[in-house]
């Protein structure tokens, strides 16, 4: 299978969903940014003023932390399923760029950068948030921000996925059901793993979340990070695969 | 330093296929063959027509020409190119108008052709004029900024030629471009295609309506069950395969018995509730034809034309309408 991306195909196709998405900026920003600002705010201080501390930490720089890497999960994968579906589907967007000399590898590179830039954009909205709530302390926390590109870029592949096997949009509903919430629950986002069997433990060592949640949140909390390489490695594997299989079923989907 | 790529030898053809062929694995049919080894040669700077029923393996046709779909068998060459090899170079210098629209509705009309230009990779430089001159063309000057939506079916159809023109196509496929547009929009769009010719611009098209392939075409193939039928220019199709006058009877299929001495003149045939005399005699046939409607209780409405395309078409694809259409 050919992988060989030009990356000015794959800007220009990323360039195009930017010149939409200006337009779209408003219903954007409420979506990425605004819904998981409540949850910060609504969680944090009202759940927060109970809990006060979490595994030794303050409880809303714990939620912070995990809503940042969520809000990156959840804004790429809505990008890799809706957005990505609607363009190779209904709107045939897809079918015209490759009637240039787009191909399908620069199509999916040009959406999964789209998709780390959207979780860029949320995770942004999210850490000024914080950081007006006085929970960051140190400039190095900005390095959450690349973080969340990965985190972006390791949802999209698996989303992208999702779209070339979809026949219609209740199809995501699987995925959000089975795969998402359910990472979302036991990725230590609201709250530590600690509670878990030890035996589980290993299987949830395999998915993304949890180690995007252990990047962003040591570097939130400014604390040592426990394994950061196997962070960024297993977050690299997914957006790595996750290109693979997408190019290979969008391929499969618009021209075969 | 890079050597620079070699050039296009410059090919006569603008499309060469040989052997070209498409089978299917069906669930229940098993192979299916969609093309079966057909040859296309189209020289440059002609209108060539693609004609067929529907499900005849136009479309699949046209979409291994374009490299979107990959060939079972044959080998093809495009202006010069080879596919799939050269496949990125060939695109390069192709236009697709493609058969739906697929315009980028969350964008304006400007941004249609810009946005399309960055898929090409062109030059930002004089883009602007350019996209000016393009919109011009397709009479679209006063609608750049409008939403692709607002836009009627023949605006739309003619932003997609100007799109598929952005890049200076050296040939210009397009698949059935005046499906579901009115007889204005028709005709506007077949004069700028007749523009595009006389500055030598290939154009290789599929259509349903024999009109416009009589009007457009210099050549034309006619194609059914994935096999080429025959190839040829409009009149040596039509001076081949029909006669050179038809005469419709209208309404007179239950006294067929009664117009059977016209056999004399040429092929009486029956379709729907008309006979149609096919001949060369037009004359003659009229003067019996005359005589024996006159011998009816109520002669019936007689209407001559010369022959068409569309009587080739018929004739050598059938009458009957398919199943599948």
């Amino acid at each position: 299978m050919n992988l060989h991306v030009s990356f000015p195909a794959a800007f220009a196709v990323f360039s195009r969903n930017f010149l939409v998405w200006r337009r779209l900026f408003w219903p954007a920003l409420v979506m990425n940014f605004g819904e998981p600002a409540l949850y910060l705010l609504g969680l944090g201080l009202g759940l927060g003023h109970f809990i006060g501390e979490m595994d030794g930490v303050n409880y809303l720089a714990f939620l912070a932390s995990g809503i940042i890497a969520s809000s990156a999960m959840n804004t790429a994968s809505f990008e890799g399923m809706y957005s990505v579906y609607t363009r190779m589907g209904p709107q045939k967007t897809y079918d015209a760029m490759l009637a240039t000399p787009v191909r399908v590898q620069d199509i999916v590179m040009g959406e999964m950068l789209w998709c780390g830039a959207k979780a860029l954009f949320s995770a942004s909205g999210i850490f000024l948030v914080a950081l007006a709530l006085g929970v960051i302390s140190s400039p190095l926390a900005l390095w959450v921000l690349p973080a969340a590109v990965l985190t972006g870029l390791a949802f999209a592949g698996p989303a992208i996925m999702m779209s070339a096997l979809a026949r219609n949009y209740d199809f995501f509903n699987y995925y959000f059901v089975l795969a998402l919430t359910p990472m979302l629950l036991v990725s230590g986002v609201f709250f530590p793993l600690d509670g878990l069997p030890a035996a589980v433990r290993p299987w949830i060592d395999l998915l993304p979340l949890i180690h995007a949640v252990e990047l962003i949140r040591g570097l939130v909390l400014d604390v040592a990070l426990s394994r950061p390489w196997s962070n960024l490695a297993v977050l690299s594997a997914y957006a790595l695969c996750g290109f693979w299989g997408a190019v290979w079923l969008v391929r499969r989907r618009l021209l075969e | 330093m890079t050597p620079p790529p070699a050039p296009a030898k410059q090919s006569a053809y603008a499309v060469r296929a040989l052997g070209l062929s498409k089978t299917f694995s069906h669930p229940t049919l098993g192979e299916v063959s969609a093309v079966d080894r057909i040859n296309l040669c189209v020289p440059r700077g002609i209108c060539f027509g693609l004609l067929g029923p529907n499900g005849a393996g136009k479309t699949t046709t046209l979409r291994m020409l374009l490299g979107l779909l990959p060939p079972s068998a044959g080998t093809l060459e495009l202006l010069g190119l080879s596919m799939p090899q050269d496949e990125l170079r060939v695109r390069a210098k192709l236009g697709i108008v493609p058969q739906a629209d697929n315009l980028d509705p969350d964008l304006s009309v400007r941004q249609n052709l810009r946005v399309y230009a960055s898929f090409f990779g062109l030059p930002r430089k004089n883009l602007d004029a350019h996209i000016e001159q393009l919109l011009h063309f397709a009479h679209l000057s006063e609608r750049g900024h409008a939403r692709v939506e607002s836009l009627s079916g023949g605006m739309k159809r003619r932003l997609t030629l100007a799109r598929a023109l952005i890049n200076a196509p050296e040939l210009l496929v397009l698949d059935e471009p005046t499906t579901g547009l009115d007889p204005q929009a028709r005709h506007t769009l077949w004069r700028r295609l007749e523009e595009l010719k006389a500055q030598g611009t290939t154009l290789l098209l599929t259509t349903h309506y024999m009109d416009e392939a009589e009007r457009l075409c210099d050549e034309l193939v006619v194609m059914d069950h994935g096999r080429v039928l025959d190839q040829g220019s409009p009149r040596s199709l039509i001076a081949r395969h029909v006669e050179s006058w038809v005469i419709e009877i209208r309404h007179a299929a239950q006294n067929i018995s009664a117009f059977a001495p016209l056999r004399e003149w040429g092929k009486l045939e029956q379709h729907g509730s008309s006979l149609y005399l096919y001949t060369h005699a037009r004359h003659e046939a009229m003067v019996q034809l005359d005589a024996l409607a006159h011998a009816l209780a109520s002669p019936p409405v007689l209407l001559q034309r010369p022959a068409g395309l569309e009587d080739v078409f018929l004739r050598l694809t059938g009458r009957d309408l398919r199943e599948d259409a």
